[in-house]
């Protein structure tokens, strides 16, 4: 327990800078987009309901699901700007998540602004129009100020709501105290989670109480209520950007990627680790969707991250054939650096893939033991697997192979899947061949007769530009091979079992240890 | 004939209708203002007064026809520079709630560029004009009452300098003595400052007292253009007729109450 709050406050400095960053730049540019297209929407009846529709629609989109589109799109965008100027945007991290957010401030702002506007007094707005002030001096003289209060509380809502979203920027690759939320999430830890969620509400609060200030010190034109709430902000800001650049922008940075599970956690913490005992300085993406890892890595957004032979080769090259093992890799090195000039520097050593797993008593009284005997049995069994498990091309390749059918399928965030299975709520999991629950839970891996699924060979992928890179290579390089199966569980189980938890740092020092007591793993030169 | 060279304003066949197939508000409307004159508009409501008020100034385009001020046709003056030069003031009075006194009087010579000394000047002259102390410039519109803050919407309309005052039922929302006073106040303004005034009114009472000339309207259009005196004697409209003998029928009732005799005698 100790040891995992000292983590959380480490961390406090870099996630809730890169945070408050993130809030108050799309607050800010909320702002700058909110205000003219509240004017248009106040001059213009045609307009109005328009505006005020879009910006009501934008609000029912899911935060997360904004968060992710605003990744293609930008790859999109990028891809246009590379064209035409030779120049890159970064898809990942930042862009999307301030383009997500701002998009989400701008309702309560229009809303407000619009509100405030056409409920101003019309006596009022005639005499300004009587005085021979034009429109735009009546704005700035009369509607704006008249309107500031309202406008504040709808600032006032959007920041809390962007404070609270930007929490959802960890899968798209920005750093925020969402991260805490994420890993907590993945490894089970929920004094990460409570962290996260108790830093993000405190700093909702806060921000709250100080834009309250600035609103009740422009109402009663106390100058130093303005002070005090616009420069707590105004400070905190200042504080945040000078905090955050010492992960980011001094020198060279490596940036190491990270899927949304424990051994993810732990391997690109070793990777990062060992870049750090070279003196360089690494920042780490953590949390990302399968997906966007990968697009991540071809774009280089990162520098390097751990994924799967089974997926690069089923997802990313579409296909449905099954060489055998060596031939696969060959094929896949080429295609990735010939594609999407990514070089695979090699296996782990160790495979991760997708398994059907029951309770052993369970499955001895059906009397189950491969996956043939399950699809006997299956039509009265229920199935449990993790979000992206029912679309995959493993699950179709089971079900065309065995012929599957279930009578249920439910979706779990992993961590539960198990616990699931465990208490019986549903008969059969989707799991990880490398995951230490699977003994500690007493599973039974079921055979896979048919090799319908593929192999997972953990492999080491690396971005084209960091390719040549020697320091980068020396790191990984003595990784190869040197990772078994039994190593990487009972790293794994570290980190997702219930008692004794440890955090995926930890776990990762607990793995370096082991790989250099057995002298697999050289240390620095 | 309107727009002779001595008309400060002038309307030539003015016609309104505030939507596409609606009702006109004003129709064919004529009527020319000599400078100096202080003229009352009255009619019920939906007569149109307030529309040809509104179209003097530019706060109301008109459909078809003509206004000129100053000699000139309003449509070749841009709206805002156009109000500037013309003092405004309407029952409603609309101060900025969120400016001081001195600055809502001193908006239209802010707007016009002036020096703050000379405006500072002027406020204070304005404040002296419309009877109230000098310590009010500094007060929020919240803490006036209705007669002061008519008097601040008066001093604002002024503070210009504007030849010409259009009031649209300036005193209409206020106690009669405070209105009686604040009627008479004006007046005396209005012929000091040789101002031209329009007055939209739908008090006979008050435009009797207070103007030069009456012009009746009904239904859009003028029904009946004169003197007080003229009006009081006698008219062929049996509706203005019967709207011009109130007052004297009132003030028959208030002199035989004056000299004692029995009420329903």
């Amino acid at each position: 327990m100790d040891e995992r709050w000292a983590a959380a406050w480490r961390l406090l400095p870099s996630y809730l800078g890169a945070h408050v960053l993130l809030a108050a730049a799309a607050l800010a540019l909320g702002l700058v987009i909110s205000l003219p297209l509240a004017v248009v929407a106040v001059r213009s009846p045609a307009w109005r309901w328009p505006i005020l529709g879009v910006a009501s629609l934008i609000q029912t989109i899911p935060s997360l699901a904004l968060l992710a589109l605003f990744y293609p799109l930008l790859l999109a965008v990028s891809a246009v700007t590379e064209q035409l100027w030779q120049w890159r945007i970064s898809a990942l991290g930042f862009l999307p998540s301030l383009f997500a957010l701002t998009l989400y401030s701008v309702l309560p702002i229009v809303r407000n602004t619009v509100t405030a506007v056409l409920g101003i007094d019309r006596d009022v707005i005639e005499a300004a129009d009587g005085v021979g002030m034009t429109t735009t001096q009546r704005w700035w003289r009369v509607e704006l100020p008249l309107a500031a209060p309202m406008i504040m509380a709808g600032v006032r809502t959007a920041a809390v709501w962007v404070i609270g979203a930007a929490t959802l920027s960890t899968p798209v690759g920005q750093t925020s105290l969402g991260n805490y939320i994420f890993s907590g999430l993945q490894v089970e830890d929920w004094v990460s989670v409570l962290f996260g969620c108790a830093a993000a509400a405190g700093l909702a609060l806060v921000v709250d109480q100080a834009l309250a200030l600035l609103e009740s010190g422009g109402h009663r034109r106390s100058a130093a209520r303005i002070g005090v709430g616009g420069g707590g902000l105004l400070l905190g800001v200042l504080v945040a950007a000078w905090v955050r650049p010492s992960t980011s922008s001094q020198g060279e940075v490596y940036v190491i990627g990270a899927k949304s599970f424990s051994e993810q956690y732990i391997l690109s913490t070793l990777i990062a680790d060992r870049l750090r005992e070279r003196g360089v300085l690494v920042s780490a993406r953590e949390g990302l969707g399968s997906s966007i890892a990968f697009r991540a890595v071809a774009e280089g957004d990162i520098d390097a991250y751990v994924d799967y032979s089974g997926t690069i080769w089923a997802n990313v090259m579409q296909r449905t054939d099954a060489p055998p093992h060596d031939q696969l890799m060959q094929e896949m090195t080429a295609w990735l650096r010939e594609h999407h000039g990514v070089e695979l520097l090699g296996e782990l050593g160790f495979e991760n893939a997708y398994a059907l797993a029951m309770r052993r008593d369970r499955a001895e009284r059906l009397g189950i033991r491969t996956i043939a005997d399950l699809a006997r049995v299956a039509s009265g069994l229920r199935i449990g697997g993790d979000y992206e498990f029912f679309v995959r091309p493993e699950w179709a390749a089971l079900r065309a192979v065995y012929g599957l059918e279930f009578a249920g399928e439910q979706q779990f965030q992993s961590t539960f899947m198990y616990k699931a299975v465990a208490d019986g709520d549903v008969d059969v999991i989707s799991a990880f061949s490398s995951d230490g629950r699977i003994a500690a839970l007493d599973l039974v891996v079921l055979g896979d007769p048919s090799q319908a699924i593929p192999r997972y060979d953990a492999i080491l992928l690396v971005s084209g530009r960091r390719r040549e890179d020697a320091l980068l290579r020396a790191a990984l390089m003595p990784l190869v091979h040197a990772i078994s199966i039994e190593l990487m569980r009972e790293a794994n189980l570290r980190v997702d079992r219930d008692q004794d938890k440890q955090s995926p740092a930890a776990a990762a020092t607990w793995l370096a240890e082991q790989l250099e007591a057995r002298s697999i793993v050289a240390q620095d030169p | 004939m309107t727009g002779s060279p001595e008309s400060i304003i002038a309307l030539a066949g003015v016609t309104k209708a505030y939507a596409p197939g609606q009702r006109h508000a004003v129709r064919g409307l004529t009527l020319a203002v000599a400078p100096g004159e202080f003229v009352a508009i009255i009619g019920g409501s939906g007569s149109g007064k307030t529309t040809l008020l509104k179209c003097i100034n530019g706060l109301v385009g008109v459909d078809s026809g003509v206004v000129r001020v100053d000699g000139r046709p309003v449509d070749e003056v841009a709206g805002h520079v156009l109000r500037r030069s013309i003092g405004y003031v309407f029952q409603g009075v609309g101060l900025f709630p969120h400016l001081r006194v001195a600055d809502n009087i001193g908006v239209t010579p802010q707007l016009l560029g002036w020096p703050s000394a000379e405006i500072a000047t002027r406020v204070a002259e304005l404040l002296t004009l419309v009877d109230l102390p000098p310590e009010f410039a500094r007060r929020l519109p919240a803490g006036l009452s209705g007669g002061q803050r008519q008097r601040v919407g008066l001093a604002r309309a002024l503070a210009a300098r504007p030849r010409i005052m259009l009031m649209d039922e300036p005193f209409g929302a206020l106690d009669p003595v405070t209105r009686d006073a604040l009627g008479r106040d004006y007046r005396r303004l209005h012929t000091r400052m040789g101002l031209t005034t329009v007055m939209v009114t739908h008090d006979i009472l008050e435009a009797v007292l207070l103007a030069d000339r009456i012009v009746v309207m009904r239904d859009g259009v003028i029904v009946a253009d004169a003197t007080p005196r003229v009006l009081l004697a006698q008219h062929d409209d049996p509706e203005v007729a019967r709207l011009m003998d109130m007052p004297r029928q009132q003030a028959l009732r208030v002199r035989a109450i004056v000299e004692g005799a029995a009420l329903d005698g």
